[in-house]
């Protein structure tokens, strides 16, 4: 015998189902007065909010090209000067104004999600080499067994993407620009495809 | 809350043999919406070990009482009284203080009060079916409800979910986010379920299963059911003497 290694595991994860929204945005859903707000919904932006405003909008498409209406995406982002808004963030201090996580319904209708944000700043991979600027998407619906976890960067950062550690690494260059987003003025155009020709790679994160 | 200082180190491998995979056909809308290629491998950067936080000032009296925070003034929501409580820990066994953990369900007749919802079950006025809290600083939780029914859903021509309560958790770390759902002590239905089958590992279903808690009830009031959460563990940091960022 020898000495256990006395670990749990992980909870098993569920599908967050169709209806996901009633737990995480109860306003959206039609379900008024227990939550003033929804969090994590609105603008991530306020006046004081440092950085460069803009628009990240897309939808989640099935292996139908049909895009989810049932989804719930979050985002996970640094601040303007590369500084997560998280006690594990140990190199600086963040924008107070700008919490960097945010949450949002695919519509109801046509299942668009539209992030207000900003412009992140360039993060350092664990070897110190700068990543370029991106957000951190987190994918959950009905049909999505363990939340789907993937990156957005820019197109107009073409510079800092051809040396990001994680891009560079992608052995088949044909699916990097699954995890471009084309910005055209402050709109960043995203779109998630969950299977297909242009799969959008997923990362195990 | 402890003044502990925050953990940087990467987590654990997420074991994709006890998750369900994405694709799993019994439960048929994971066909068109499971990703086919390999996922790609990302040791965890600053993007994926750090995570917001929540403070209770987000937390509104009612919100961890599904009883009431939905009711008319005076009165309460239908159905079986209970009171779920347990701890968000992490694989090392550590209970995360701080922890923001949103839960949502069907009413006690197994309909959900959302505009999508066909079921015929009819809906309880006092009762909405959301709720949240935030773990205290040995990670412990609790809050109370009516015991959901269990429901029919088009899947296969005769599929009901057992009797559940879905889970929305956020840890430290965003690397750490986690949906999942409780399923009850004795429910015979656990076993028939799509859904719960995605599950490939029996332990891991065991897992999501609330053991009935007679020693935590509320005499005369509810009946207890304890449910632990466990999160993704950090790795130990015995060699952050790797260069990294500054
Ligand atoms: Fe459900």
């Amino acid at each position: 015998m020898v000495q256990p290694l006395t670990y749990f595991k992980e909870s098993a994860s569920q599908t967050a189902g169709p209806y996901v929204h009633i737990g995480c945005t109860p306003n959206f859903s039609g379900i008024t007065g227990v939550y003033e707000t929804d969090l994590g919904s609105g603008s991530m932006v306020n006046d004081k909010t440092r950085g460069e405003r803009i628009t990240i909008r897309g939808f989640v498409y099935d292996g139908a090209m049909t895009p989810l209406k049932d989804a719930l995406i979050e985002i996970w982002q640094a601040d303007a000067d590369g500084f997560y808004n998280s006690p594990s963030e140990t190199r600086g201090k963040a924008d107070p104004n700008f919490l960097g996580w945010a949450r949002q319904p695919g519509d109801m209708a046509t299942g668009e999600f539209v992030f207000e944000t900003i412009k992140p700043g360039r993060v350092p991979f664990r070897d110190g080499r700068l990543m370029a600027p991106h957000v951190t998407f987190w994918i959950v619906a009905r049909g999505i067994n363990l939340g789907l976890n993937t990156r957005m960067y820019f197109s107009d950062e073409e510079a800092a993407n051809a040396e990001d550690p994680i891009l560079s690494r992608i052995e088949h260059r044909v699916r990097v620009p699954t995890l471009i987003g084309k910005r055209e003025g402050n709109t960043v155009t995203f779109n998630i495809y969950l299977q297909g020709e242009n799969e959008t790679i997923f990362f195990d994160i | 809350m402890k003044n502990i200082p925050p953990e940087t180190s990467p987590f654990f491998p997420r074991d994709r043999e006890w998750h369900p995979p994405a694709f799993t056909p019994g439960y048929k809308t994971s066909v068109l919406r499971s990703p086919q290629r390999a996922l790609i491998s990302l040791e965890g950067t600053k993007s994926e070990i750090t995570g917001p936080v929540f403070g209770h000032n987000i937390l509104g009296e009612f919100d961890n009482d599904l009883i009431v925070n939905y009711a008319k003034p005076g009165e309460m929501a239908i159905g079986e009284r209970i009171l779920v409580y347990g701890r968000v820990l992490d694989e090392r066994g550590v209970g995360i203080p701080g922890a923001l953990v949103e839960f949502w369900q069907a009413n006690a007749g197994g309909r959900y009060r959302h505009k999508k919802e066909t079921y015929l079950a009819p809906l309880d006025p006092n009762f909405g079916g959301c709720g949240r809290t935030i773990t205290d600083e040995n990670g412990g939780y609790f809050f109370k409800t009516i015991k959901p029914g269990p429901y029919p859903w088009p899947n296969g021509v005769n599929d009901w979910r057992p009797a559940h309560i879905h889970f929305s958790v956020f840890g430290h770390g965003f690397a750490q986010r986690l949906i999942t759902q409780m399923y009850f002590e004795g429910d015979p239905m656990i076993w028939i379920c799509p859904i719960v089958k995605t599950i490939p590992d029996e332990n891991a279903i065991k897992g999501l299963i609330a053991a009935l808690d007679m020693q935590n009830t509320i005499p005369h009031d509810m009946r207890a059911y304890k449910f632990d959460i466990i999160l993704r563990g950090r790795r130990s940091t015995f060699f952050e003497n790797r260069k990294e960022g500054n």
